[in-house]
This record gives C-alpha cells, structure tokens and sequence, in this order.
C-alpha cells in the first residue's frame, strides 16, 4: 500500500495534518522543518517516479478506494501514473519543495508559520490530486482544492482587509470558472456515461446533441467548452483573470507555488490530460487559440504600466499562461507542456527572486521606491537577471526553446487562429522582454530611491532562501536544452506515448520547418524589447514619461487593466446585490409576507372586528336578525 | 433484541423522558441541570438504539423492515403501523444523532429548563414517529404534532419578535396540512384503508385525481421543505429561535417536506409527479437563485444561515423530481448533508450568540484571532455548506445537478416526455448558479465574522471554543468530511431503496413511447 507512488502523493497531506493539528505543540520550527522534510522526501520520490513513468515510459492505476457510486456512475479514488503526470509531479513536488525551504527564511518573522506551512502542504497534496485523477470528479476535487488553499494563503494575513478582499474574489471568480467545469463534467457524462479518462478516450467521436435554452447543441462541443470556462477561471485567462494579480497580497512565497508555478497551469495541465478529447472539437481548439492568444498580448501590456513589482510578474504569468493556451489551442500539447515546466522553474524563481528584493527593502514592493540594488544583494540581482533572460527567451535560456516552439506551432497550424495566436505572441514577446527589464532596471540599477534608512538596512538574504533560487536558476538555465528532446524534440513520441493526443496534421513537427525569418522572430522581439528597456529606463529616463503623455488614454487603458474590475463590478456585483435587496424587501417582505400570512392575521383580526360589532347586546338587533333570517329560509324553502 | 418492537422504542422513549423529568425535584438551578442531563441521557441511549436498528437493517432489501402493526381505530382501518427502509432510517438516525448533541449544546437556557427539555424530547417523538409511520393517518398525527412542541419552543423561548415568528409558522405549516388532511381522506375515501404499503401496492389513481392529491400534498410539504414562495416563515422562525431550536429546525424539521414528497408524492402519485415536475424545476431555481441573492445582502447572521437552507433546499425539490438515481441519491444526500451541516452552522451562530448575545455582522470582525479553534470548524462548515467536493456537501449538489442534467438520458421516452426532459441541461445551469452565490454569501459571512482587525472589545474579550463545543463541533465535522470522502457509505446503503422507488414508479411507463 505504501508505495513509492502513494507516499509522493501523501506525504504533502501528512505534513498538513501534523502542522495543522500539532502546529502548536511542534512550535514553529518543528512545523516548517517536518513539513520541508515530508515535502523534499516526496520531490525525492517524485524523481524517481519520473524516472520510471516518463523516460522508462510505464503506466498504471492505483485505485485506493470507491468514492461514489451511483447507478452506472463510479467514481474511485485513484492515482494514475504516466508521463504527464510524472512531469507534473516533478514541477509540484519540486518546486513545492524549494518554496517550503524558502519560506524558513522568508516567513522567519511571522508568528503564524505551523498554519503557513500547513496551508502550503495542503496546497501541494490538492495539486497532486488534481495531476494524478484518473477522472474528472477527482480532477475537480484537486482543482476546488487548490482553490482552497489558494484562498486561505492569499488570506494568510487576515487582518489585512485587501487580503480579505483578494482571497474572496479569487474564490468567487473562480467559482464562476468552476460553475462552468462542473455542468462539462455532467455534460460529459451525459456524453459518454462516463467520468474516466479513459472510458472517454475509448469512445471518442460521440455524437449527441442536446438542448439549451431550446438550442440543439453538440453535447461534446459544449461540454469541452465548459471544461475550459473552468480552466479559464483557474488559469486566469483573459475574462476570469481579475482575481490573479488581486491575489499577490498573499505571501510572496504564496505567489511563487501557486500563483506562477502550478495552480494557474492546471488548466493547461487539464486540457493536455484531454486532449484527445478537445482533438476531436476542433472550434473550442480555435477559442482556445484565440483566447490564449489576446490574454498573452493584453496581459503583457497591462504588466508594461504597473509600478508593484509583484504585480508585474503575476501580469507575465497571466501572459505566459496565454501561450501555453494557445500552443494546446493549435495542438501543440507537448509545447505546452514544455512551457508549463519551463516557466515553473524561470517564474517561481523571479517571484522568490522578488520576494528577496521586498525582503531586503523591508517590505517594499514599489518599483518606483527601489533601484541601485545590485550592489547591495548581488546574489538575487544575478539570479533575477538568470530569470529575466529566461522569460524573455533569450537563446540558450530555458524560455528560449519553449517559446520559439510555441510561436512556431502557431505559425505552423496554417490555420486563421495559429496565425493571430502568432501575431499577438510576438507582439507579446517584445513586451515580456520591454517589461522585464524595466523592471530590472527600475529595481537594481540606477540611482537608489529608497530612503536612506531603509537602504542602510539592505540585505542579502539567508543561505535558505537563495539556495531554493539557486537551485530554480539551474533549472531556467538548463532544463529547456536538457528536455527539449523529451519534450518536443525526436524522442516526444517515446515519451509522451499516447498521454498526449497529436493531431493529423502534427504541428510540432511541422514547427521544425518553418522558414528562417519565423524561427527568429521571437528572438528578435525579445532582445530589441531589452534594448528598448534599456533606452527608456536607464539611458533616457524621460522617455517613458513622454510616452505616457502622447497616448494618455492607452496609458491609462492599460495602467487600470482594461477595465476589467470595473466593468464587472457595474455588471455582476452590484446589480446582485441591488437585485439581492430587491428580492428581500419587495419580494419576501412586502409581497409574499404582505398578500400572504401578514395579510391573512390581518384579515381574520378585521373579521373579528366586524363579528363583533354584531355582537351589540341589544335584544332587538338579535330579533331582528331572528325575524329576517326565518323570513329569508321560508322564502328560499317556498320557492 | 429482534423481537423487540425498536421502533416503537425509539420513537415513545423520548416521550417516556417526558414523563420522568416531572419527577425532577429541587431548587429551580438543579431542576434545569438535572433535567438537561436526564434528557441528554435520554436521548444518546435513543441513538444507540437506533443504532441497534441500523444493525438489525438490511440495506439490500428494499421492502419495508422492523415492521410492527396493531390495529389502532379497526372501524375505520387505522393501524398503528411502524416500519422503516433506508430512506426513513437515515433520516431517524440524523435526527437521534443530532439530538444529544443539540442538547449538549444547549447550556444557557434563561428559565423553565425543564419544560424547554420536555419540548425537546416530544420533538424527538414526533419526528421520528413521522420517519416511520406507515399509516396514513398515524403519519399525519406525528407531522402535525411536531408543530406544538416547535411552536412552543420558539415561542417561549425565542427572541424578541417570539410571537410573530412563532404565529408565522404556525399558520403556515398549519394552512399547508390541513390540504394534506384533506388529500389524505380522499385516498382513504376512495380506497378504503390508510395502510401505505397496501396504497403504494396497489393500483394508482386516475390522472385528474392525482393531480388534485399532488397539489394538496405540495401545499404541506413546500412549506416544511421550504420551497420559494413559502419560505417566508423560515428566516423570522431561525431568527426568533432559541439555538437548539434552530438546530432541529434545520437539522431535521426541513427534512420532513422532503420526506414527505419521497413517501407519498413521488410513489404514490408518479403520474402527477411527471406533470408537475418543470413547476418543482422552476420553483427550486427560483428558490436557489432568489434566496441566494436575498441572503447576499443579509446583516444578521441566522437570517442569512436561514435563506441559505431555502437555497439548498432547491437543490433537494429539483433533485427529487429528476425521475433518475442521480436526483434522488442527490437529493437524499443533501437532505443528510444539510441536516449535519446547516445545524453545525446554526451550533457556530449560538457559540457566537452566548458570548457576544448579538447576530449583527457589523458588531463582529477579527473573531479569528480570539477564537482559532473555532475558527477551523467553522471554515470547515462554510465549505461544506458551499459544497467543496470533499465534504457531504458537494455530494449532494454535484448528484442533484447531475440527475437534473441527464433527465433525458432515461429510455425509451415518449415525444412529449424527451420534451420535457430535454429541458435538463437548462435546468442544471441554471441551478448550478447558485454555487457561484452559495459561496459568496457564505464566504462574504466568514469574511465578515472572522477576518480583519478585531473590531471591538467585546471581540476583544472573546473566549475559544470549550471542550463540549469543540467535541460535539467536532464530531459533526468529521462526519460530514466522512460522508464527502466515503460518499459511498450513504450511497449504497440508500441505493436499494431509491432504485426500487424508481421501479415502482415505472418512469418508463409514465412516459408511454408515442405508437405511430
């Protein structure tokens, strides 16, 4: 029963259920450093998982016990290991590791850190429910899950009422996502009779239809759509995002594991697990296509305008997430997936990178209250730089592999969507490039614009902390050359086996091929961005504000994000609660209580009056009653 | 012990403990305390009892068991006829689970402790003689008495609109029975006995006279459910309600309206049913989607714990009237579910309520920090009430929307029920929407409660749950993580029952496929 296999899964929720219940009699230390310890023995493992499951290219089911059952429904507990799920137990476990070692010194001053680690140990065992579900009930479980502890990490600091605020929202929006993922599994039931993958898989090419609102719709076509509403909302693609960048108020370390590494990509992660499914509905491909393609570009334009350097990387994450949705969306699940690991390792690295600059500013997250740091915390200056040159794909970078076969997918699809997908990620390309080096730049270099206070107290930061960032800085170097092959290279097809679906025309492939001036594009943008970043924020300082000034409403566009958060605001919020008040005050109390039981006491207290003002005690008025009333009945007899 | 009459047992000790506790002497103190603990005595050996009868049950048969019958009225046929399936005995057990806990929880009664436990104990009696009843007229007794003891309770020991609440319920409840009453005498009228087993065996009723029985028996179960637009009741009756009261209200009073459409509209008026079916599909969308919003803008916090009940509630009417296992099973689980966890929710409200003796959410914030212990079985009661799959909740709503959503997939079907039935997707979507809502009352009241600076000294002087809260808080939250894990031990052991209520329906028939 304790298989290797079942401890990587269990060992993050044994450490949950110790810190969370012993917190207090472990104390502080002993909490994070038992959790940090079941969670590096489970990263451990999962290496040596991967090692069978994805490069000997095993797979099985561990079906632990039944769920529900219902009918011909069946739903099992079960952990179901192939190659995916191997790669993304390597990406959880590992980066869930680092993270918890990095939180020892990052959290080095909070009171509350058994319930930190607890909630990161929850986190990490939802997430390895969700990526070894071998059916979309379990899948849905882990999903919920992590939006669980999402929530209850954004809202570590529950005293604050902005982190209130953000962990309510990114549950809700992501309720709206879920709302969508829960009615695609029914229809997919409705579909199939079935909610295992590969009871699925078996029967793929279905045809039914059923109604909505009176149209006749395909059931597959809709249900697959509903699954990526559900995505959308956990992947904080562009209409569901809003709750993304909210949620930096949590613990930066918070930010690095869920809000870069692995939460946000289990959309990505859930489609890839599908795609033989989504294979055969060929129009939810091309939204999928279309939607990754503008939440990478209109993403990157809102990270160009904000000033919180968190804030910042959470819009990158949001438009790096656009291209791994594209890549699924033109078929490219294996570029999808190489990004996904990729950007685990380079994006949980510039966020703990970021979350060493605030620690050593003393919790400044300002850009425009940093800059001349580099001297002063060289270390994490380095590897932010490792980072940043991976995010904008620079060659020989980890990014660099993973977003040129991304872009050359899209190019290659030869379809109208593959070509948009293209366009905006390119565009996207130059400004992930521009963005990160403005940050870069705002935050190390030039002059210092924090007070002198709080520079004199600039540090770097503990062993702990940057040996978590050094191993991640291997990993955005190294790992886009050393699994390109595996990936997306000559050995995918050993590797993936039949986890991931290639569609007839098998874009990768065709990806190898396209023409010189395609391949270098996405280099080009990325290094003329810098150029660019260099220009504006460190040789000509002025010219970002002059910029700002000749396109005031795009600045303006851009710096409120769209507009997103308002728009919703007029359209969902508050008329709910307006409609809410309505329902209550004229619907329940002066409607249904008013005709109803109000009006009835009322009725019965006016009748009571009336009887008995007939009850006068006058002889006469009963005799007269007496008289009428025989004179009435002899009529009514006679007649 | 088989031998035993148990049913009769479980269902007349409580009223025995009635008689005991007039024997409870000294001063007014003792009187109350000792009366507690005879009660809490009384009603933990009921729970053992029943589990007795949980042992002694075969799940695997579907027919009615431990079955006692004595002629009762013989002129007229009435019978005292007791006996229990699955359906009925998971709703005897919640109700002698939730029982000793309830009053373990009740601690702070200001006066008449002990008549306040003699209404709870012949509270017990009749709800479980309603669980098991299988005469007609037996049942209506039982239903309607549980009514007195209720009345009693809120209106004696309620809050300070006690005699509104009090009234409001009873007239509702009371309009809605006396319908029942009627349709009840109409069936006995026209086939001459009030034996349920003998009325679900025999042949059913003409289509015009069914429908006439549906809507009588709707009028009674809607209000007890309770189904938008009489729900009216419940809000004030939680609102003005001592705790314990609360707590049975929603714990298992709610249930007996769905009970009541699981025995007798859907088995012995299936055609009706059918008829009626988008009316209970309209009315549980208008009461998911309706009540959440109302509770959406709610101050006080019973009141909002009160709409949210209608809410879910919705999902037990739209899951009974999907006409498939997945509804039913749905529905069941969420009666269960919500038993458990809407009077855990009301236990977290009264643990609030005796330290800070307000419900306005304005008067607290930052409870979390006083009270951390309590804060962790509260979190866990709002995902449940939220239905995060892992708690019972999630069983349940997941389960009714999935029954609703494949209404179409029973064959073979006639024209005009594929009509009606393919209206199953739009109904689950529209339904599914009060997840979203559910989860913004519900998050929006802990937020609310627990989080922020703590606002004022009285949070300030807070105290943490004690051991009794935290045992009985406890329990309830296992056993509804239990039931969300382990969903399958409530399934199969309801799974017989269910799928033999749907055989005698014969959905298939009620849908004759059209001959060209």
């Amino acid at each position: 029963m304790l298989s290797t296999e079942v401890l990587a899964v269990f060992l993050p929720l044994l450490g949950f259920v110790l810190a969370g219940a012993l917190g207090r009699r472990l104390g502080a230390h002993g909490a994070e450093y038992l959790t940090t310890a079941l969670m590096l023995t489970a990263a451990a493992l999962s290496i040596s998982l991967f090692g069978t499951y994805a490069l000997d290219g095993q797979h099985t089911t561990i079906t632990l016990m039944s769920w529900m059952s219902v009918g011909p429904l069946s739903v099992d507990w079960a952990l179901r290991f192939d190659a995916l799920t191997a790669v993304m137990l390597v990406v959880v476990n590992g980066v869930s590791a680092m993270v918890h070692l990095y939180s020892i010194g990052y959290m080095h001053h909070d009171p509350h850190r058994p319930r930190f680690f607890a909630y990161l140990s929850l986190f990490t065992f939802a997430m390895l429910m969700l990526v070894t579900a071998d059916n979309l009930i379990q899948l849905f479980f882990g999903w919920e899950g992590v939006g669980l502890a999402s929530y209850l990490l954004i809202n570590f600091w529950y005293k604050k009422p902005s982190a209130n605020a953000a962990s309510m929202k990114a549950f809700l929006v992501n309720r709206v996502g879920d709302f969508g993922f829960a009615l695609g599994i029914m229809g997919i039931y409705f579909a199939f009779g079935t909610v295992s993958f590969d009871g699925i898989f078996n029967q793929l090419g279905i045809e039914t239809s059923f109604k909505l609102f009176g149209w006749t719709l395909d059931a597959v076509t809709l249900s697959c759509l509903l699954l990526f509403m559900g995505a959308m909302g956990k992947s904080a693609q562009l209409g569901l995002h809003t709750w993304l960048p909210d949620a930096m108020e949590g613990p930066t370390p918070v930010s690095a594991l869920i809000h870069a590494a692995t939460m946000v990509t289990a959309g990505v992660f859930m489609l890839c697990r599908l795609s033989p499914l989504f294979e055969t509905v060929p129009e939810v491909l091309a939204v999928v296509t279309i939607l990754g393609a503008l939440t990478a570009f209109v993403a990157a334009t809102i990270g160009l305008t904000q000033f919180d350097i968190k804030r910042v990387i959470a819009y990158s994450t949001m438009s790096q997430l656009g291209y791994m949705f594209f890549a699924v969306g033109v078929g490219a699940y294996g570029a999808a997936m190489f990004h996904l690991m990729t950007h685990a390792f380079f994006k949980a690295l510039l966020f703990l990178g970021a979350g060493s600059v605030i620690h050593a500013l003393s919790d400044e997250q300002d850009l425009r209250n940093m800059g001349g740091l580099w001297k002063k915390i060289p270390v994490t200056w380095a590897l932010m730089w490792i980072g940043s040159l991976a995010l904008a794909g620079v060659p020989l970078f980890a990014g660099y592999y993973s977003k040129d076969i991304i872009l050359e997918s899209a190019w290659a699809s030869h379809s109208a969507a593959g070509q948009f997908a293209w366009y905006m990620g390119i565009a996207a390309a130059f400004m992930t490039a521009f963005y990160s080096w403005r940050l870069l730049l705002m935050a190390f270099h030039g002059q210092p614009r924090a007070s002198a206070e709080v520079m004199s107290h600039v540090h770097e930061s503990p062993f702990v902390m940057l040996l978590p960032l050094l191993v991640l800085a291997v990993g955005a170097l190294g790992s886009g050359a050393y699994a390109y092959d595996w990936f997306v290279g000559e050995g995918r097809f050993e590797f993936w086996r039949t986890t991931l679906a290639v569609g007839e025309h098998d874009v990768i492939h065709a990806a190898h091929d396209v023409t010189g001036w395609v391949k270098h594009m996405p280099t080009l943008m990325g290094v003329s961005g810098i150029f660019l970043a260099f220009i504006a924020y460190l040789w000509v300082p002025k010219l970002p504000g002059a910029l700002v000034r000749m396109f005031p409403s795009l600045h303006a566009l851009f710096y409120r994000k769209w507009l997103f958060d308002e728009l919703y605001n007029a359209l969902c919020i508050r008329p709910a609660l307006c409609l809410g008040r309505v329902f209550w005050q004229s619907g329940d109390v002066r409607l249904i209580d008013g005709l109803g039981p109000n009006k009835f006491a009322e009725a019965t207290k006016n009748a009571a009056d009336e009887l008995h003002a007939a009850q006068s005690g006058y002889v006469y008025h009963y005799a007269f009653v007496v008289v009428f009333g025989l004179a009435a009945l002899l009529i009514w007899l006679t007649w | 012990m088989s031998t035993w009459p148990l049913l009769t047992l479980i269902t007349f000790l409580p009223l025995l403990g009635v008689f005991l506790l007039l024997f409870v002497r000294g001063s007014h103190e003792d009187v109350a305390r000792n009366s507690r603990d005879v009660t809490l005595i009384i009603t933990f050996i009921n729970f053992v009892l029943s589990l007795k009868v949980l042992l002694l049950f075969n799940p695997a048969d579907p027919s009615f068991q431990m079955v006692e019958k004595y002629p009762l009225i013989p002129s007229l046929g009435i019978s005292y006829h007791m006996g229990v399936d699955a359906i009925s005995l998971s709703l005897v057990l919640l109700t002698t689970f939730l029982m000793p806990l309830t009053i373990l929880m009740s601690r702070h009664i200001a006066s008449r402790g002990r008549e306040y436990m003699m209404a709870f104990l012949l509270l017990e009696t009749m709800m479980i003689g309603t669980f098991c009843a299988l005469d007609t007229m037996l049942f209506y007794v039982f239903f309607e008495a549980v009514l007195i003891p209720m009345f009693l309770i809120i209106g004696i020991w309620g809050g300070g609109r006690r005699v509104y609440a009090s009234f409001k319920f009873f007239l509702y409840t009371l309009l809605g029975s006396v319908l029942m009453l009627i349709a009840l005498v109409a069936i006995y009228l026209k086939t001459g006995t009030t034996d349920l087993t003998v009325l679900m065996a025999g042949d059913t009723f003409p289509l015009e006279m069914q429908k006439w029985l549906w809507l009588a028996f709707l009028a009674s179960f809607a209000v007890k459910l309770p189904m938008w637009p009489v729900h009216t009741w419940l809000p004030d009756a939680h609102v003005e309600a001592p705790t314990a009261g609360s707590v049975i209200l929603a714990g298992v009073l709610l249930k007996m309206g769905g009970y009541g459409f699981l025995r007798y509209s859907l088995p012995l008026l299936p055609d009706a049913s059918l008829y009626f079916a988008p009316l209970m599909w309209g009315l549980a969308i208008v009461a998911i989607i309706y009540t959440s919003l109302v509770a959406l803008v709610q101050t006080d916090m019973k009141k909002m714990i009160a709409y949210s009940s209608v809410a879910h509630m919705g999902f037990v009417s739209l899951g009974l009237f999907t006409f498939n296992i997945y509804g039913l099973q749905g529905a069941m689980v969420q009666i269960i579910s919500h038993g458990l966890v809407s009077a855990a929710l009301f236990m977290c409200v009264g643990v609030l309520y005796d330290r800070m003796h307000t419900r306005d959410l304005a008067a607290y914030g930052g409870v979390v920090t006083r009270m951390p212990r309590f804060a962790v079985l509260f979190m866990l009661m709002t995902l449940a009430s939220v239905g995060l799959p892992g708690t019972s909740g999630f069983v349940g709503e997941f389960l009714a929307l999935l029954g609703g959503f494949n209404m179409a997939a029973v064959a073979p079907l006639s024209e005009v029920c594929q009509a009606r039935f393919s209206y199953g997707p739009t109904v689950a979507l529209l339904a599914a929407s009060g997840v979203v809502l559910g989860a913004a009352y519900m998050l929006w009241l802990y937020r609310k409660v627990m989080f922020g600076e703590v606002a004022n000294e009285n949070v300030a002087a807070l105290r943490d749950v004690d051991t009794v809260e935290w045992v009985v808080l406890g329990i309830l939250g296992l056993v509804v993580l239990w039931l969300g894990i382990n969903a399958n031990a409530l399934l199969q052991f309801l799974e017989p029952s269910l799928t033999a209520l749907l055989s005698h329906m014969n959905v298939p028939a009620l849908c004759p496929p059209t001959v060209p």
